[in-house]
C-alpha cells in the first residue's frame, strides 16, 4: 500500500502530477494556485520529474502553450484560478474542440470586482460551456487521486478531452491534511505512457484547427458535444478502476444521510465535508435530512442525480456563485431544468452562500434548514448571510 | 552572451533551390498576395521537417478551409494573439520528447503571424517566447494593416496610409502614427537572429530563413508583404512594389546576427519615396508636403540604421 503523510493539499496535487509523469507543465502563478506550480517547478528543478516547465508570461499563454505541447504529443498539465482562468477563456474552448487531452487544476476563487483572492465558484461557473470534463473535489485525498485519474480520463481514446479538477481555493489548497500517496508502480500500471491519437508529426502531416465553414460547423460542434456526453461512462469506468487498484471509490454523485431523507442539501466542492457533520448532528436531533454532492459537473450525470434524489420532498441547493439577472444560481438552474420532466418533483430552494471566502458553517446549514422548513426562502434564490438591513 | 561567430548554414542559390512545394497550389489567397508568396519561400527554405503554428489571419483562412488544406507539413492554428505561445508549447514538447527518446529527429518550428497579430494583440506572447529563449522562428508577414477583416489600421500601418479605420478627411491625413518597429523590438530581446526580408529578394529571404533556423534559440523575421486588396495596388505590381519599398527605404533590408547589425540591401542610395507611394491608392490623398515629410523621416530612419550597422563610423 501507499505511504500516508501529512501535507498541504497543493503539494499533494503537485505530487500527483509528478506521479503522472507529465512531459510539459506550462503555468503562470496566481493565488491560491501558486503552491502547486511552485512545488512543481522545484520538483522539475531537482530532477525528480523529467519535464519542461514553461514559466509563461500570462495564463492566456499558459493555455496556448499547453495546447501547442499537447498537439505535439506531450502529456501536459497546468493550473490556474479566478482571473487567470478568465484570461484563458477563449483558448479553453479551442483546447477541447481540438480534442487535446490535458489536465488543469482550478483552485476556485472569486472573480473581481471587488478583487478577492478567496474561494467561491464564480471562476469556473463562468466557464461552464468550455466543453471540458469538470470534476469537483472535496478534500486532499480526493484532489490527489482525481488529479491522476483525470489524465487517464482525458487520454482515453473514447474521450480525448481536457479535464479540469476544481478544488476550493485556500479551504483546500492551503489545508494540511493526511493523505495516502499511492505507489508509483501502481500509478504506472493505472496510467500508462500517453499515446496521442493524432499529433504534429512531419512524418505524417496533419492540419489542426482549420477554418470551420458553415457547411461543417454545426457537425463539428455536435461531435464536440457528443464527445463530452460520451465521456461519462469512461469517467465512471476510470474511477472504478481506481477503486480496484487503490481501494478508494469515487462516485459521480455522492449521497449521505438516511435512505429516505425528506430534505436534501446539494453542494459541490469542500462544503460537502462541513455539511456531512451538520447532517449527522441534524439527524441526531431527529431531522430527516440528507445530502447529495455533485462530483462530476460536466458532463452532468443526469440519471445518477435523479436516482439520488428519488422520493425527496425538498432540495436545498447551495450555489457558491452568483448569476446576476438569472432565475437561480448556476447549479440550481441546472437541477431545476433536470427536474422539470419529473411528475413527482421535489420543491427546490436555492441559496447562494460562501461568496468570496465567506465561511459556511454547520450552524449556517442548520439555519438554512430551519428557514426552508418555515417556507421563509424565496422562490428564486436567497443570498445567505448578507449583513444589511435591506432584504 | 550571444555567440559572436557567423551563423553557419546551408546556403540556397539559384542553382540549388529546393524543389518541394510545401504549401500546395489551390489555396485561396488573392492575386498578387505578397504573404502567400513569402510564406511559400519560407517553407521552401525550411523544408518538410517543420511544424507550423499559424496565428489567425489571412494566411490561416486561405490555406485551411475544412475539408481542404494547403499544408504539406504539420500545421496548427489556435487563435489570433498567441502564435508565440503556441510555438513555445510545441518547442518545449519537442525538446522533452526528444530527450525522452519519444521523438527521433527534432523538427524546425515556425510561427507565422500577420502584422496585427504581431505588432498589436500578439506582442506579449511574442515577447514572452523570445525572452524565454525557445528555439523557433517567428515570421511576421507584414502587409501593414488588418487585411483579413477588411483593411483596418494596425500599429504596423505606415504614416499617411488610408485604411478603413484611418481614413483621410478634413481633419485627418490617414494613419497618424509611424510604423511600429517590431524587428527592433525583437532585437532588443538580444535573441540570436533578427532580420527583415522581402519576397522581391527571394534568395536573400530564403537564406535569412536558413540562418534563422540554424541558430540555437529564437529568431524573428519580418517580411514585407504587398497586399493589392488593401493597398489598392495592381496585383501584377506586387513585386515591383516590394522592390521599391526596399530601394526607397520604406522597408530597408537588414539583419541582426548575434547582436551585430548589417544592412543586406545592395542599394545604399535611396530612390525618392514618391516612386513607391504613387503606385498605391492608399497614399493618393497625400499632398506634396506630406510626401516631403515622409521622405525626411525615411531618410532619417535609414541613416539611423546605417549608424547601427557601423556604416557612418
Amino acid at each position: 500500500m501507499g505511504k500516508r503523510i501529512g501535507t498541504e493539499v497543493s503539494l499533494a496535487v503537485a505530487e500527483a502530477v509528478k506521479m503522472a509523469k507529465v512531459d510539459v507543465v506550462s503555468a503562470y502563478p496566481i493565488t491560491p494556485q501558486t503552491h502547486i506550480v511552485e512545488e512543481l517547478s522545484q520538483i522539475v528543478a531537482d530532477g525528480h520529474l523529467d519535464a519542461a516547465f514553461i514559466p509563461v508570461e500570462s495564463e492566456h499563454s499558459a493555455m496556448s502553450a499547453a495546447v501547442g505541447a499537447a498537439a505535439t504529443g506531450a502529456r501536459v498539465y497546468t493550473a490556474t484560478s479566478s482571473q487567470g482562468l478568465a484570461l484563458m477563456h477563449e483558448i479553453l474552448f479551442i483546447a477541447s474542440s481540438l480534442r487535446l487531452p490535458m489536465v488543469m487544476t482550478v483552485a476556485n476563487r472569486a472573480l473581481s470586482g471587488p478583487i478577492s483572492i478567496w474561494n467561491d465558484h464564480a471562476d469556473i461557473m463562468a466557464e461552464r460551456d468550455i466543453g471540458w470534463v469538470q470534476l469537483f473535489v472535496e478534500n486532499g485525498q480526493e484532489a490527489l487521486d482525481l488529479t491522476i485519474a483525470a489524465f487517464k480520463i482525458a487520454e482515453d481514446k473514447r474521450v480525448l478531452l481536457p479535464v479540469c479538477v476544481n478544488m476550493d481555493g485556500f479551504i483546500l489548497t492551503h489545508m494540511i491534511e493526511p493523505v495516502e500517496l499511492p505507489d508509483q508502480e501502481l500509478v504506472d500500471k493505472f496510467l500508462p505512457a500517453f499515446e496521442p491519437a493524432l499529433k504534429l508529426d512531419p512524418q505524417n502531416p496533419v492540419t489542426m484547427g482549420p477554418v470551420g465553414v458553415p457547411e461543417i460547423y454545426t457537425e463539428a460542434k455536435k461531435q464536440w458535444e457528443q464527445a463530452l456526453i460520451h465521456s461519462k461512462p469512461v469517467v465512471e469506468e476510470v474511477l472504478n478502476e481506481w477503486a480496484d487498484i487503490f481501494g478508494r471509490k469515487y462516485n459521480l454523485i455522492e449521497k449521505n444521510g438516511p435512505e429516505q431523507a425528506e430534505t436534501v442539501f446539494v453542494t459541490m466542492g469542500s462544503l460537502g465535508e462541513t455539511l456531512m457533520s451538520a447532517v449527522e448532528e441534524l439527524n441526531e436531533q431527529g431531522e430527516n435530512v440528507g445530502q447529495v454532492r455533485i462530483r462530476l459537473w460536466r458532463p452532468f450525470p443526469k440519471e445518477e442525480f435523479k436516482q439520488a434524489i428519488q422520493g425527496v420532498k425538498k432540495l436545498i441547493v447551495i450555489d457558491r456563485a452568483l448569476s446576476p439577472g438569472a432565475v437561480n444560481g448556476p447549479v440550481a438552474s441546472e437541477i431545476k431544468t433536470l427536474l422539470y420532466e419529473l411528475d413527482d418533483k421535489p420543491e427546490v430552494v436555492n441559496i447562494i452562500a460562501g461568496l468570496g471566502g465567506r465561511d459556511v458553517t454547520r450552524s449556517d446549514f442548520k439555519a438554512m434548514l430551519e428557514k426552508a422548513q418555515k417556507g421563509e426562502l424565496k422562490d428564486d434564490y436567497t443570498i445567505w448571510g448578507v449583513r444589511s438591513h435591506a432584504k | 552572451m550571444l555567440n559572436k561567430e557567423d551563423i553557419k548554414f546551408e546556403k540556397i542559390t539559384a542553382k540549388n533551390l529546393p524543389k518541394e512545394t510545401l504549401i500546395s497550389p489551390g489555396h485561396r489567397a488573392c492575386q498578387g498576395c505578397g504573404e502567400i508568396l513569402a510564406m511559400g519561400m519560407v517553407m521552401k527554405a525550411a523544408g518538410p521537417n517543420t511544424i507550423v503554428a499559424n496565428a489567425t489571419g489571412c494566411m490561416e483562412i486561405v490555406t485551411s478551409p475544412y475539408p481542404e488544406t494547403a499544408w504539406r507539413v504539420p500545421w496548427l492554428h489556435v487563435a489570433f494573439e498567441n502564435a508565440g505561445a503556441v510555438a513555445s508549447g510545441i518547442e518545449a514538447a519537442v525538446q522533452v520528447l526528444h530527450r525522452k527518446n519519444k521523438l527521433k529527429e527534432k523538427p524546425n518550428i515556425i510561427a507565422f503571424a500577420g502584422d496585427g497579430a504581431t505588432a498589436d494583440i500578439g506582442l506579449q506572447s511574442l515577447s514572452g517566447a523570445l525572452e524565454r529563449g525557445h528555439d523557433f522562428l517567428y515570421v511576421c508577414l507584414d502587409n501593414e494593416a488588418y487585411m483579413n477583416t477588411g483593411i483596418q489600421r494596425s500599429s504596423s500601418t505606415p504614416y499617411g496610409a488610408m485604411t478603413t479605420t484611418s481614413p483621410p478627411g478634413i481633419k485627418s491625413k490617414g494613419q497618424y502614427t509611424w510604423k511600429k518597429n517590431v524587428a527592433m523590438i525583437a532585437a532588443a530581446h538580444n535573441i540570436p537572429y533578427v532580420a527583415t526580408a522581402s519576397p522581391a529578394y527571394y534568395l536573400d529571404l530564403m537564406n535569412k530563413v536558413r540562418k534563422a533556423l540554424a541558430v540555437d534559440g529564437p529568431a524573428y523575421i519580418q517580411i514585407y508583404s504587398p497586399c493589392p486588396t488593401g493597398w489598392r495596388s495592381k496585383p501584377e505590381q506586387s513585386i515591383t512594389l516590394a522592390k521599391l519599398a526596399v530601394q526607397t527605404g520604406a522597408f530597408p533590408l537588414y539583419e541582426v546576427e548575434n547582436g551585430r547589425f548589417k544592412i543586406t540591401q545592395k542599394t545604399k542610395e535611396l530612390k525618392p519615396i514618391k516612386e513607391y507611394l504613387q503606385l498605391q491608392r492608399r497614399f493618393r490623398h497625400l499632398a506634396d508636403d506630406d510626401i516631403a515629410y515622409i521622405q525626411e523621416r525615411v531618410q532619417d530612419e535609414f541613416e539611423r540604421l546605417k549608424a547601427l550597422a557601423g556604416l557612418d563610423a
